[in-house]
């Protein structure tokens, strides 16, 4: 029996124990009618050994992949140091459960602090939560943050978004916060920015939420919005790339007194694509916002002897204690990609992560470089990039996707369905893993789909 | 023990992990979006990195390490299989958006389990997108609203939850925009069906509760339940955490209830990592079926597709940046396989067999049952209140003195109805020795109440740190290293 240690002779010396003749006899309190008669009729039928069941799974993994990958949009092929995964694969980690026992779990609970503080330190933040789901279902959390706040002073519900955030962020914030009756307005935008000529007068605003670098991988002009919104009395949310924090502004210190909150997903650091998930959402805030923070936070404190330790704090917030008063309703959240991003950053330090980032940008500059050198296309917004940019095609995006697929490339994500008003618009992204000659192959193979 | 960043000197870093010389990418960019001084991350080399973090994780409790008898929590082996199965290159490598034409055999992958989970749970079809059981009880009951929104019946603003719910319900429901009413629990574990009765209305948008309930018995009017909350036109949502003491025994469907979550780092044994990830699919009944939370894979002629808004108009939309928590989808579906049909409900066979066991032996050594008239499920309730009484000694303090005998705490002090309770759930994949383990501790800590409790008032003894103030912790909030 798989992962079940019973021998005949235990099940028997336990039913005896027990003081019933059969195990059928231990869901005696279920009704007669309520039970299935047989084993569930699972069409994947018998047990598979563990190497059958790789087998069967190897063979579908081996279906999608070999791609060369210039796909973002919220998930990067970035390198992650062979460390990391050695790490955070450990059965103590990996199989631990919640740091509930704080006193058998010091290990994940001083990690998830050192996380803690790393985090406030890429963002100029005063406080980091143990993590949420992921980037979007956290802006979600940190729009709701900025809710009970307003509150308290203007009463506000109406929150303003940036047309270019990411519009997977745009959907499911408002299907998670739409419930409390918050309502999404947007920020529209010109030449892929935030147009600044068109922000809204009169009523006052709960928050302000604004990506940097935004969706099509452009800088916005942070301090502006920042500066604008808090004028406004808006919490301002910042939503980021926490790899390119190590070169860009911190969302603390945007504009004359910082940002409220930031928020975004921590994939970039330490998390394999796949497929989206799982990945990390992380949620920074500053002090005056500490106990608006959803899900865990862990603090520092000592024993009975002095010797310093960890737990997890302010649990007040917390849907184990206050049920239908806390401040989300998360209870697990993805610690483990926490674990990995604390190794991540520990081993890559400021240095590296900045080196990385600039080489996804640098690799994304000669791609775009080589790209637009192809007839008929170019860069569809002008403006600096970050490690991202919107490509014009002279041919639907999908089609030109489609017809790279063959030769092996993944090249990019097409913006028809979120933005049909760009036209045949396609977001590319190289990091620092896309060798010059994985560029090469992209751009020749480019030329001849868009030639043929 | 230091932290990472004492360990740093500056200047020192893991010179293999730069990609390049930094800063030459950034010309062009504004000087105002720049940051002007580095981060304050660690200065380590990578041995320092890993030696920290290999020791700090011996420093943790976990099932690969220790007994981990959690209730509620299915605290069941991890198979290391599944997790070899997830960390395939063709999966960790695939981008989320990467077109269907190139993702058939990961689409093939969440196709079957979300096969498995329907045959499982009798539901007419399953969405694998939340990312945990919270969220998958967030998409239920946005999906209950969207039901009563759709047929026009906007007056349903209450969420009924049993006063021993888990608190993500009440949580969840407050946070879809419906006020919490709770009902109360008899003497027997059972749901107060006159109470029940008396609180249902025009007002009920539905009820969630799990069974086998949170007080570890099977709640034996669920059809009558679903008879009153129906009656009253509300939904019935079923909080999957304790399938563990049905699988392949009971479907959910058959019990009347129209929406559900599952815990799949519970049943599926995927792994919790210190605190996640999870995923926490949903399945629903026809009624529910026009606003499953996208995307969900459909299989046609040509292979699989997406379905999306386009798809299911009445969605409840996607709660993700993607499609939820692919890694750990893969894993449940590895374990699904290495179970097999028969499998399936070979897990509740032993998971109550365990639990029946390791309550009938803590009895018999003395121990009192807060349902002595119960059976127990996958797991049963122990009050502490006598030995409290007695010798002034707490559930907690029994739970930090289970610590030194290296076995993790059950769940204390939940559910609130029953005073200086241990929630116990021991899970199938423990052997008979370990069970018997426990109860030799449990007597031990029992006798050592009577002869010194101030030994269990200060436990633990034999760990990192002894027992930590929690009070200064959050009085003196510190939740950042700060330099010297």
């Amino acid at each position: 029996m798989p992962f079940i240690p019973h021998t005949p002779a235990d099940e028997q010396a336990m039913l005896e124990q027990v003081g019933v003749d059969s195990i059928a006899a231990l869901f005696a309190e279920i009704p007669a009618e309520l039970r299935m008669g047989d084993s569930p009729a699972l069409t994947h039928g018998e047990a598979m050994s563990e190497m059958a069941m790789l087998r069967w799974m190897g063979e579908r993994a081996e279906q999608d992949a070999g791609l060369i990958c210039f796909a973002g949009a919220g998930c990067y092929d970035h390198h992650v140091p062979a460390a990391v995964w050695d790490i955070a694969g450990r059965g103590e980690f990996m199989t631990a459960y919640t740091p509930y026992q704080a006193e058998a779990s010091q290990g994940t609970l001083q990690l998830v602090f050192e996380y803690q503080s790393m985090m406030c330190a890429l963002t100029a933040m005063d406080a980091s939560n143990a993590s949420v789901y992921d980037g979007a279902s956290g802006l979600a959390e940190a729009i709701l943050m900025a809710v009970r706040k307003a509150a308290r002073k203007s009463r506000s519900r109406r929150v303003l978004m940036a047309e270019t955030l990411h519009p997977h962020y745009r959907d499911a914030a408002r299907n998670i916060v739409t419930n409390q009756g918050v309502e999404i307005e947007t920020l529209p935008m010109a030449e892929g920015r935030c147009d600044l000529q068109r922000l809204p007068g009169d009523a006052p605003l709960a928050a302000v939420v604004v990506q940097q670098p935004n969706f099509f991988g452009l800088l916005e002009d942070v301090d502006r919005l920042t500066d604008w919104a808090k004028g406004q009395g808006a919490t301002v949310v910042g939503v980021v790339n926490p790899l390119t924090l190590s070169v860009l502004k911190p969302p603390g210190q945007w504009g004359e007194s910082g940002a409220d909150i930031a928020c975004g997903d921590g994939q970039p650091f330490g998390a394999p694509m796949s497929s989206g998930g799982p990945s990390f959402g992380f949620i920074c805030a500053k002090a005056a916002l500490t106990r608006q923070l959803p899900g865990r936070i862990i603090g520092q404190t000592e024993d009975a002897s002095g010797r310093v330790g960890y737990s997890l704090t302010l649990q007040a917030r917390e849907q184990h204690i206050r049920r239908g008063k806390a401040t989300s309703n998360i209870c697990t959240n993805q610690g483990l990609l926490v674990t990995a991003a604390a190794v991540h950053m520990a081993l890559m330090g400021a240095k590296g992560l900045a080196a990385a980032a600039s080489a996804s940008r640098a690799n994304t500059l000669r791609l775009v470089e080589r790209l637009t050198a192809v007839k008929g296309v170019r860069q569809l917004f002008p403006g600096p990039c970050f490690h991202e940019c919107a490509l014009a095609l002279p041919r639907p995006a999908g089609e030109v996707l489609d017809a790279l697929l063959d030769r092996g490339i993944l090249g990019g994500v097409s913006l028809t369905k979120h933005f049909p008003e760009l036209g045949n618009a396609l977001l590319v992204c190289a990091t620092e893993k896309r060798s010059d000659n994985e560029i090469d192959a992209y751009a020749k193979a480019l030329n001849s789909v868009i030639a043929g | 023990m230091s932290t990472i960043f004492d360990l740093g000197q500056p200047g020192r870093n893991a010179a293999a992990q730069c990609a390049g010389p930094d800063g030459e990418a950034l010309a062009g960019l504004p000087e105002a979006a720049l940051r002007t001084a580095a981060p304050a991350l660690p200065e380590v080399s990578e041995l320092q990195a890993v030696r920290h973090y290999t020791n700090l994780s011996a420093k943790n409790f976990s099932i690969d390490g220790q007994f981990y008898p959690l209730g509620s929590c299915t605290m069941k082996y991890n198979p290391r299989g599944a997790h070899r199965a997830a960390s395939l290159p063709g999966f960790l490598g695939r981008h989320p958006l990467a077109p269907e034409r190139a993702s058939q055999g990961f689409m093939g992958c969440l196709f079957a389990l979300q096969e498995i989970l329907k045959e499982v749970t009798g539901m007419a079809a399953v969405s694998l997108t939340p990312m945990a059981g919270a969220q998958g009880e967030f998409a239920g009951v946005a999906m209950i609203r969207a039901y009563h929104r759709a047929r026009g019946d906007l007056e349903r603003h209450e969420i009924l939850t049993p006063d021993a719910a888990h608190g993500t319900n009440p949580a969840t429901a407050v946070m879809c925009g419906y006020t919490v009413r709770e009902v109360a629990v008899d003497g027997n574990g059972d749901v107060d069906l006159d109470a029940l009765k008396a609180a249902v209305g025009p007002q009920t948008a539905g009820l969630m509760m799990t069974n086998p309930s949170t007080c570890g018995v099977f709640e034996r009017q669920v059809v009558q339940i679903a008879q009153v909350v129906h009656d009253a036109g509300g939904l019935l949502y079923y909080d999957g955490a304790n399938l563990n003491a049905i699988l392949g025994k009971v479907r959910p469907a058959d019990m009347g209830f129209d929406v559900l979550h599952l815990n799949l780092h519970k049943t599926f044994a995927t792994p919790h990592g210190g605190g996640g990830p999870g995923a926490g699919p949903v399945g629903v009944g026809e009624r529910l079926l026009p606003h499953l939370p996208v995307p969900v894979v459909a299989r046609n002629e040509d292979g699989y597709r997406w379905l999306t808004e386009d798809d299911i108009p009445g969605t409840i939309g996607r709660l993700s940046a993607f499609a939820g928590n692919a890694g750990i989808l893969l894993r449940a579906l590895a374990y699904a396989l290495m179970l097999g049909r028969a499998g399936m409900d070979r897990v509740s066979d032993f998971a109550v067999l365990n639990a029946a066991y390791l309550a009938t032996r803590l009895k018999a050594a003395g121990f009192e049952l807060a349902y002595p008239n119960r059976a127990a499920t996958h797991e049963f309730i122990l009050t502490l209140a006598a030995n409290a009484k007695a010798h002034g000694v707490s559930a907690m303090d029994f739970a930090k003195r289970l610590l030194d005998f290296g076995i993790h705490a059950p769940t204390t002090y939940f559910p609130l109805l029953v005073p200086e309770c241990f929630l116990i759930e021991p899970t199938e994949t423990e052997c008979r020795e370990e069970l018997d383990r426990f109860v030799d501790a449990m007597t031990a800590i029992a006798e050592e109440a009577e002869r010194d409790p101030e030994n269990l008032r200060t436990a633990p003894h034999n760990l990192p740190v002894g027992r930590l103030d929690d009070v200064k912790a959050a009085r003196d909030l510190k939740l950042r290293w700060m330099p010297g």
